[in-house]
Parts: structure tokens; C-alpha cells; sequence
């Protein structure tokens, strides 16, 4: 092995070092300057409302059910129409789920039936304490501009019959 | 044992008993045939074709009648199209093909015309989860329905038929499980079919609405979530739900129970009750419940629950909060200081254990152990009383029932179903009775007496006659006595009475015969077998006393007792919940709810059942046996207490009845046919397996041999009337304004306002109409009333009903005035 050999390797190195100081950087300045995510990122749980604000979710708890790791926590209520939370006669008066439980699998999305609970692109949780992890329904709920849009809603009788929005084919 | 015959069905060679349908020998045999409007306990009427099957038979020559063979076989001839394998009954030789291509392709095409117009509602209906048309579908339906979607039928969601009981049109699917229920189980025909073809629906035309103790059994029963009960309406999804098995505590009968319970937010992260289940017990309740042991839970997590002992002290009488130590030392040294003046005063909401240490304390203390009770006799119970054996449901034809001086429809509910049953199975029912009851329809024979006549009424069943040949020449008898138009002494009369009936007709000591009481609460007979009596004037027995009161609320029940209890010398209260008797009491302790704790009851059939904890203790309350325990330490005197289990065991080496019982034993359990509660709940509906103890029945004094000692019977000591007196009689409602029945939301709709009832004439007589607003006073008691004419009641007699505030003990001389 010659003297000049280490030099090399060390003039090799840096040359390297060099060249990409022209490059583009593959970094980002998080968190000043954010990544878009990918369209099939599986963030953190949004629970949906139709467009009059009427929540999407109707309490049935089969998220809860196919969920692996238990991390969704559903109660139901009887909704009326002075106070109508969502379409058809259940509502989801509790809806929590512990963000250090859930493994963002998706399965909840999958199970929904009314597509109320999709999973966003927000990754950013931090907590302090595990109770923090929890996140209540209000927390979840996708939020709205205007306010006749809040839940509950006092709406005519009989217009909002069904919890299962109506699918003529099936594949829809 | 009845004739066997011998059937093939998918191959497999099986035995089934004659005149069994096909698709119960298929169920016993392991081969499950999907069925929605077949159910074993009800009659078959192959509504909804489900169960089609290819059933082949034995081919005949018609010539000779004889059975062609064909290559050293019958020749088997299948019909050319399918047929219904609930309503044809197993044969000789019969070849059955339940998984045929054919057979497959018909109960594929069932559920497909029984979804056409089933809405989507799966994921917000109750029975999701449990649900027999959607573990069918899964099983046998087709992915994919030629119906077309705009022609779905879209009905009315969310009919109330009751104030229980909700229905949903889109969902019923036309099995008429619940009709028939009603019609043939319950007879109570409330419920029917209206309108025809696809208009086909359910309607009640009973006023109230679903007018039936048993409308909650049609909710379990029911194929679909068409019928739902308004208690558990969006309570949890069924796989949520934790079972735990429990002995219902509303009545005499002793219904075996699942508790369904999940941890809850809105309950402050505690595990709460959700809904009552009937658990199978084919001996006790065999898979029904009624309304009030399946809504009546709500008292356990009521707002008045007891949960810290408190203490009332000096002149002012200050209440503090103390610790179970200081409260149990000022209520041991107070009864330490009573010497003979001390008395347990104990009902039958206790379990066994509870009333084996109060007694015990009490004979230690030289105390008198009274039962707070209103219908005596319970010691006869326990010499003549049914003992080993003993099934209602098995009796028929050669059996006599007599049912004296009770309204089984509104004091033990399933005890009239069973009964009832009984009767139509064809044994003789002997009906005595004041009034008309529910009962009278299924009697071969009614006996009306005067109120006050009824152990002449007894007697006649020694007596040659038509009633005397039914009672003296049956195999087996019967006879279940309660308290219409009675107080304490009249009611153990008319126990002394039926004992010696069945005591002179040999009817005592063996299975299937004996003397049934239909007492108050869930254990008297417990209490009775502990050696626990009520007291004829129980005013007098408390006055100036140290008392000791557990699970009763003598003060909120009488003003009488109340008054009684003010000159008391001591008063030490120990219950579950807050009322009158727990606001003067010295000493409050809290104790726990059988929900919460183990324990057992002893049932009227003085069967002896255990009940496990369901949910977690409320706030400090301790179990009633520990409490006594722990009260007995201050008194110098050593009791067990460790748990429940220790306590009974010692119970059974001490007392007879209950000798070589162990909780072991009590929870054996044996095959309950028919097969209900598996995994296929289209079978029989949605009633819990019974996998934690079937319970034993206790020795009778007669079936150990013993000398039966019956008391000379006594006249019922009837105030003297003259015909223009009105004489008030107690009767007992099932749905009164007790503690455990009011705190549930959807039971107190139907407690309603307190109702003296009386025939028109007497009404006339008094001057009063139906309907009107009436002082009553009677007895020193007086309250307010509505006047209810009922052409049942006889002359001159007014039914003043029990726990609806106007406190009647006896029959009294009455006065009523506008």
C-alpha cells in the first residue's frame, strides 16, 4: 500500500462532497416548508359531513369493529329532527380514537359505510400526556365556515329518513 | 319414551323421536337447515320457505301396499319439487337432501325474494351483529338481486307499538314469529297481521299499544331487527357487549338471566348494564323473560344508589359522613345494648348468604329475625313445599295444577306462561279465585268464592265432587297459593289449608308435587328456609326497638310503620338505594346490588341459583353478608364474611334444605333442548346458552322423611261486614311504584296513577263514576285514588292495589268519598 493512496481516496471523498454542493438538496425546511403528501396517505382520521353539514357518520360503530389495534371508541344516540345530527335515526354521540393506539392501517375506512371517516394527510401529532392522544369527536369532525352548517341541525320532518345514503348499483 | 324412527338426511343415518319435524331431527343431528319463521317452541306454519329441502320417501306398491325395493333397498321416490322441512314430520325411511343443488338453489332464491324490499340498515339496526337474515345472506344468499330497485317498498321506520317495543316495516320480513308468540305462548293476541300480499304488516290493536307483560321475548324470537326494544335502541353493537349470567330479582320465579354489559362514556368510563337476555333454563324459564325482569334493571345505576355509610347523630341529628368502621361500631354497640329488644327486619331482595348472617347475628343476640312481607305460610313451603325433580314444564296429562287466591299474569309472569303451558299440554287447572284472572280461559275448573271463603274453597279439593276427583285422583299435584284479598295471617291460612290438602292426598315428598308460594320478592323462600317469619302486627313489633332493616323500606310502605319506627329506639338501615326508611335511620350502610356481587336466591320452586357480578361496585357499598359481619365484629362475635362462597358453605352444613349444596353444584349445567343460543340464532332467537349453573332444588322436610307438622287451619279473621260496607282487599300489580320499577324510565309509563277498583253497582252505591277522583280511607290509611269499574269485582268489594301509596295490608272496612 503506497503513502499517496489515502490522499486519494480523501481528495475522492471530497470531491464527491463538492459536486453536491451545487446539486438540488433533497431536503425540505421542515416545518417552515412542507411536503405535499401522496394521494393514498393514510394521516390522521377527518369524519366527514355532507354538504348541508349533516355528519356523514351514523354511529355504527364498524370502524370500532375492524379496527386491529382497538383504537376506535363509538357510542350511539337516537337522532330527531329538532336536533339531527346526521341522516337517519343513529348519530355517533361519542366518537373518540387514541392516535397512539391506531397504526393508520386504513381498515376504519375500508368498514365505513356512509365514507364518514376518511383518513387525511395530516401526520403531525405530538401529545404531552397519553390522554391527549385521544381524540374526541369535535377534535375529528371536519370543520365548517359557517355555522347554520354546526350540528345539530333543526331540519323538516321526515327528509332525512335514511342513514345509508341510497345506492341504485351497488358499485357506485 | 316415545317410538323412534329412523331417517336419512345428507347421507347421515339418524334416529329421531315420531311426529318430530324434519328440521328439528336435523338440528339435533348437527345438520342446520336455515329457517326464519320455523322456531322449536312455537307451531310450524312454513311461511317463509327458507328451509326447503328434497325429501324423498319409501316408494309403495299400490296394489299391495308393500314397500318396493330395488337392488336389496327401498326404492326412494323424491317429490318433483321441494318442500318444507319445518312442516313435515320425520317418517320411516325417509331420505332428506339439504345441501342438494336444488334444495341450495331454493333457499338461495328465498333470501333473494326475502331481500327485495329489506332495506340497507344494517350498520344502525339493533339487530346487526345478531341478526338471522344477515347470517343467512351470508350463508345462502346470492350476491347479486334481479329485482329491480325502484321497486323496493319504502315503509314507515320507526313505529312504536308500544311504549317498549319500536317496529320497523321495511325490516319485517312476514315470519309472524311474534304474532304466534303472542297467540300461542303468551296469550295475550295483541299483535297481527293487516292488509295482504306485499301490504302485508304488523299492527297492534291493543289499547295500550302491544298490551303483553312478554312483549320483549318477540324482540329475541324476531328473525330481523323489525322489533326492537326501546330500552336498547343504539344501546351497543351486539359484539360489543360482555355476557355475564345472572338469576333476575323482581320475582318469585327465579328467571335465569345474561346481563350484557360494555364499558360506557357516557357513564364515566364504567361498565354499565346495557340489556337484560333471558338465559335458557328449560326448568325455570326455559327461554323467555318478561317485561319487567327485562326492563327493571335500571334501579342499579339509579342516582339514589347509597354509596358511603352515614351516620345521624345528637339532638339535631346531624348526618355525617363516617367510615365503614365508626358506622358499623355505633350500630354493633346499639344492638350490643338492645339485649332482647333487638330485631332483624329483612326482606327477601337479600341473597341467601345476606340472610344467613342477619339470622345467625339475630339468634346469637337473642334478636327476633321478622320478614318484611306481606303473605305467610313459607314454613309449610319448606316441608311440602316442590322439592328434586320438579318441573312445570314436563307436566300433562295425569297432573293437576291448583292456582288459589292469585293473579299469576301480574305476580310471577312466567310462572302463568308455564302453567298456562301446562294446562294446554292436559293437565287439569284448578282456578280459585275471587275475580276473573288471565288464567280462567286455560282452567278445566274455575272456583269463585267470596273473599274470605277460600280455604273453604281448599277443602273442597279433599272432598268428593268434581274438583276433589281432579286433585285426589291426579298423579301429580300442585298447588300455588298467593295473596288476592290477603294479609300475613289470612295468607298462611290459607297455606295451612292447601298443605293439608296435598298432605292428605299424598301429594307431598315426590317429585312434581308440592305447595308453591308466590311470594313478594325473589328470595322470600330463601328467608323462609332461613327461619325468617313475618309478623302479623309488625307496628307493634317495632316499637321502641333496636332495629335492624335490610332491603325494605318499611317507612315509605306504611305510615303506620313509619310511626312505629319514629318511637324506635335505634334504627340501622342497610339497602341500595335512598328512600323514606334510609332519612330517619341511625346508621345508613350502604350495600351492594346482586348485579354487583356473587351470591344465590332461592326461587319459589325453592330452587337455588347463583348470580355473578356483572358490573363494578357503586361507590362504597359492600355485600349485605359482609356488612352483617363486619357489624358483628363490634359485637365480640366472629363471623365469615371472607366471600360469598365461605358463607354458603356454612349455610349448608348448618341447614338442612340446603345440605351437600356447593356453589359446584350449583352451576353444573345439563344439554338444554331444544338447542337455543349457539351460533345459529335463526334457530331460536337470540336467548343465551345457559353455560353457568341450571341451579339445584332443596329438600322439602317431607322428601327427607320428616314429619310434616301442619297448624290447625284458622279462619281468615275477615272484619265483619254489613252488606252496606265496602271492604277493601289488597291485590298485587305487577308494575307498582317500587324502588326498582320506578327508576326505570320506560316501566314507570305504565306504573300509572294509583286505581281502586269496584263493580258498577257498588260504585252506584257510593255515589262515585269511573274515572273519578275518590278519598279512600281505610284502616287508619287514607290517600286519593281513580275509580276504575271492573264488572269482575264482585259486590260491595273494592281491589285497593299494593305498592301504589295507600298502604292495605289486610282486607279492611272502607270508605270512599268524592
Amino acid at each position: 500500500m503506497g503513502v499517496l493512496e489515502p490522499l486519494v481516496e480523501l481528495a475522492r471523498g471530497l470531491g464527491q462532497t463538492f459536486r453536491y454542493m451545487f446539486e438540488r438538496p433533497v431536503t425540505v425546511q421542515y416545518p417552515e416548508q412542507k411536503r405535499t403528501v401522496r394521494p393514498r396517505f393514510r394521516g390522521r382520521h377527518v369524519l366527514k359531513r355532507y354538504d348541508n353539514g349533516l355528519e356523514k357518520c351514523i354511529g355504527c360503530s364498524l370502524c370500532a369493529a375492524a379496527c386491529p389495534s382497538d383504537a376506535i371508541f363509538v357510542e350511539a344516540s337516537e337522532n330527531t329532527d329538532e336536533k339531527r345530527f346526521s341522516p337517519g335515526e343513529r348519530y355517533a354521540s361519542t366518537y373518540e380514537i387514541n392516535m397512539l393506539r391506531c397504526i393508520y392501517c386504513g381498515f376504519c375506512e375500508d368498514a365505513c359505510p356512509t365514507e364518514a371517516i376518511v383518513m387525511g394527510d395530516n401526520y403531525e401529532l405530538s401529545f404531552t400526556d397519553r390522554r391527549q392522544a385521544i381524540y374526541p369527536k369535535d377534535m375529528l369532525l371536519e370543520p365548517v365556515h359557517v355555522h347554520t352548517m354546526l350540528t345539530p341541525q333543526k331540519v323538516d320532518a321526515g327528509v332525512f329518513t335514511r342513514s345509508v345514503p341510497e345506492m341504485k348499483d351497488p358499485r357506485d | 319414551m316415545s317410538k323412534q324412527v329412523t331417517l336419512t338426511i345428507d347421507g347421515k343415518q339418524i334416529t329421531a323421536p315420531e311426529g318430530a319435524l324434519i328440521v328439528d331431527a336435523a338440528k339435533m343431528a348437527g345438520i342446520d337447515i336455515p329457517v326464519f319463521c320455523h322456531h322449536p317452541k312455537l307451531e310450524p306454519v312454513g311461511m317463509c320457505r327458507m328451509c326447503l329441502v328434497e325429501i324423498g320417501r319409501p316408494m309403495r306398491d299400490r296394489a299391495t301396499g308393500q314397500i318396493v325395493m330395488e337392488n336389496g333397498a327401498p326404492k326412494i321416490q323424491f317429490m318433483p319439487k321441494l318442500e318444507t322441512s319445518c312442516t313435515n314430520r320425520v317418517e320411516e325411511g325417509l331420505v332428506v337432501l339439504t345441501q342438494s343443488e336444488k334444495a341450495n338453489a331454493g333457499q338461495k332464491s328465498t333470501v333473494e325474494f326475502l331481500l327485495t324490499s329489506h332495506p340497507l340498515d344494517c350498520p344502525v339496526c339493533d339487530k346487526g351483529g345478531e341478526c338471522p337474515l344477515q347470517n343467512l345472506t351470508m350463508a345462502h344468499g346470492s350476491s347479486q338481486s334481479r329485482f329491480i330497485y325502484d321497486e323496493k317498498l319504502h315503509l314507515e321506520k320507526q313505529v312504536p307499538l308500544s311504549e317498549l317495543i319500536y317496529l320497523d316495516r321495511e325490516r319485517c320480513i312476514q315470519c309472524a314469529r311474534c304474532i304466534r308468540f303472542q297467540d300461542e305462548v303468551a296469550g295475550d293476541s295483541v299483535i297481527g297481521f293487516d292488509e295482504r300480499g306485499r301490504s302485508t304488516q304488523i299492527v297492534s290493536f291493543s289499547e295500550p299499544g302491544f298490551d303483553s307483560v312478554f312483549s320483549g321475548n318477540t324482540t329475541d324470537i324476531c328473525p330481523v331487527g323489525a322489533l326492537t326494544t326501546a330500552d336498547f335502541r343504539f344501546g351497543a353493537r351486539p359484539w360489543e357487549l360482555d355476557a355475564q349470567a345472572s338469576v333476575c330479582s323482581q320475582c318469585p320465579v327465579g328467571c335465569n338471566t345474561t346481563l350484557n354489559t360494555r364499558r360506557e362514556a357516557k357513564a364515566g368510563g364504567n361498565i354499565v348494564i346495557k340489556r337484560v337476555m333471558p338465559r335458557q333454563n328449560e326448568e325455570v324459564n326455559e327461554i323467555w323473560l318478561c317485561d319487567k325482569g327485562r326492563f327493571a334493571y335500571h334501579y342499579t345505576e339509579s342516582k339514589k344508589r347509597l354509596t358511603k355509610p352515614l351516620t345521624r347523630t345528637g339532638k339535631d341529628r346531624k348526618v355525617n359522613r363516617v367510615s365503614w368502621e365508626a358506622a358499623t361500631k355505633l350500630a354493633g354497640e346499639n344492638f350490643l345494648k338492645a339485649k332482647k329488644n333487638f330485631v332483624v327486619l329483612a326482606s327477601g331482595r337479600l341473597a341467601n348468604e345476606d340472610l344467613f348472617n342477619l339470622k345467625t347475628l339475630a339468634d346469637q343476640f337473642g334478636g327476633k329475625a321478622v320478614l318484611y312481607s306481606h303473605i305467610g305460610g313459607g314454613e309449610l313451603t319448606a316441608q311440602v313445599g316442590v322439592s328434586a325433580g320438579t318441573n312445570l314444564g314436563v307436566l300433562g296429562s295425569g297432573s293437576t295444577i291448583v292456582v288459589v287466591a292469585s293473579n299469576l299474569y301480574e305476580e310471577a309472569p312466567i310462572w302463568y306462561l308455564r302453567v298456562k303451558q301446562a294446562a294446554e299440554r292436559g293437565a287439569t287447572l284448578i282456578v280459585m279465585n275471587p275475580r276473573e284472572t288471565k288464567l280462567d280461559k286455560y282452567a278445566s275448573f274455575v272456583e269463585r268464592y267470596d273473599y274470605g271463603q277460600e280455604i273453604k274453597s281448599v277443602q273442597e279439593l279433599t272432598k268428593k265432587g268434581k274438583l276433589g276427583d281432579a286433585f285426589m285422583k291426579a298423579q301429580n299435584a300442585i298447588i300455588i297459593y298467593g295473596s288476592e284479598g290477603l294479609g300475613v295471617a289470612g295468607s298462611a291460612s290459607l297455606a295451612t289449608a292447601c298443605a293439608k290438602a296435598l298432605n292428605e292426598t299424598e301429594h307431598v315428598g315426590k317429585a312434581n308435587n308440592g305447595l308453591i308460594g308466590v311470594w313478594e320478592r325473589a328470595n322470600d323462600q330463601g328467608a323462609w328456609e332461613m327461619g325468617f317469619k313475618p309478623e302479623d302486627d309488625l307496628a307493634a313489633a317495632l316499637k321502641g326497638k333496636v332495629v335492624y332493616i335490610a332491603g325494605a323500606d318499611p317507612v315509605g310502605d306504611d305510615p303506620k310503620l313509619a310511626k312505629a319506627l319514629e318511637s324506635a329506639d335505634f334504627v340501622v338501615v342497610q339497602d341500595i338505594l335512598e328512600n323514606a326508611t334510609t332519612e330517619i335511620a341511625d346508621v345508613v350502610l350502604p350495600a351492594q346490588t346482586h348485579v354487583e356481587r356473587e351470591g344465590t336466591f332461592t326461587s319459589g320452586e325453592r330452587r337455588v341459583q347463583r348470580f355473578y357480578p356483572a358490573v363494578a361496585v357503586v361507590g362504597d357499598a359492600r355485600a349485605d353478608y359482609a356488612i352483617t359481619a363486619q357489624i358483628a365484629k363490634h359485637m365480640n362475635f366472629i363471623m365469615q364474611s371472607a366471600n360469598a362462597n365461605i358463607v354458603f358453605e356454612i349455610l349448608a352444613e348448618t341447614l338442612k334444605p340446603f345440605e351437600g349444596l356447593t356453589y359446584e353444584k350449583l352451576s353444573n349445567v345439563r344439554v338444554q333442548l331444544p338447542m337455543i343460543g349457539r351460533g345459529d340464532m335463526y334457530y331460536g332467537g337470540t336467548t343465551y346458552e345457559n353455560t353457568h349453573g341450571l341451579g339445584v332444588h332443596l329438600s322439602a322436610g317431607a322428601t327427607r322423611g320428616e314429619t310434616v307438622r301442619i297448624p290447625r287451619a284458622q279462619k281468615e279473621a275477615l272484619p265483619k261486614v254489613k252488606d252496606t260496607d265496602l271492604l277493601a282487599v289488597p291485590v298485587s300489580k305487577l308494575y307498582h311504584r317500587g324502588a326498582t320499577i320506578e327508576s326505570a324510565q320506560l316501566l314507570n309509563q305504565r306504573i300509572g296513577k294509583t286505581t281502586v277498583s269496584m263493580n258498577f253497582d257498588t260504585a252506584e252505591q257510593w255515589g262515585v263514576v269511573e274515572g273519578a277522583q275518590v278519598k279512600v280511607s281505610f284502616d287508619g290509611v287514607s290517600g286519593e285514588a281513580k275509580v276504575k269499574i271492573d264488572e269482575t269485582v264482585s259486590a260491595g268489594v273494592m281491589l285497593v292495589p299494593r305498592g301504589m301509596g295507600l298502604a292495605i295490608r289486610e282486607p279492611a272496612v272502607a270508605k270512599v268519598k268524592l
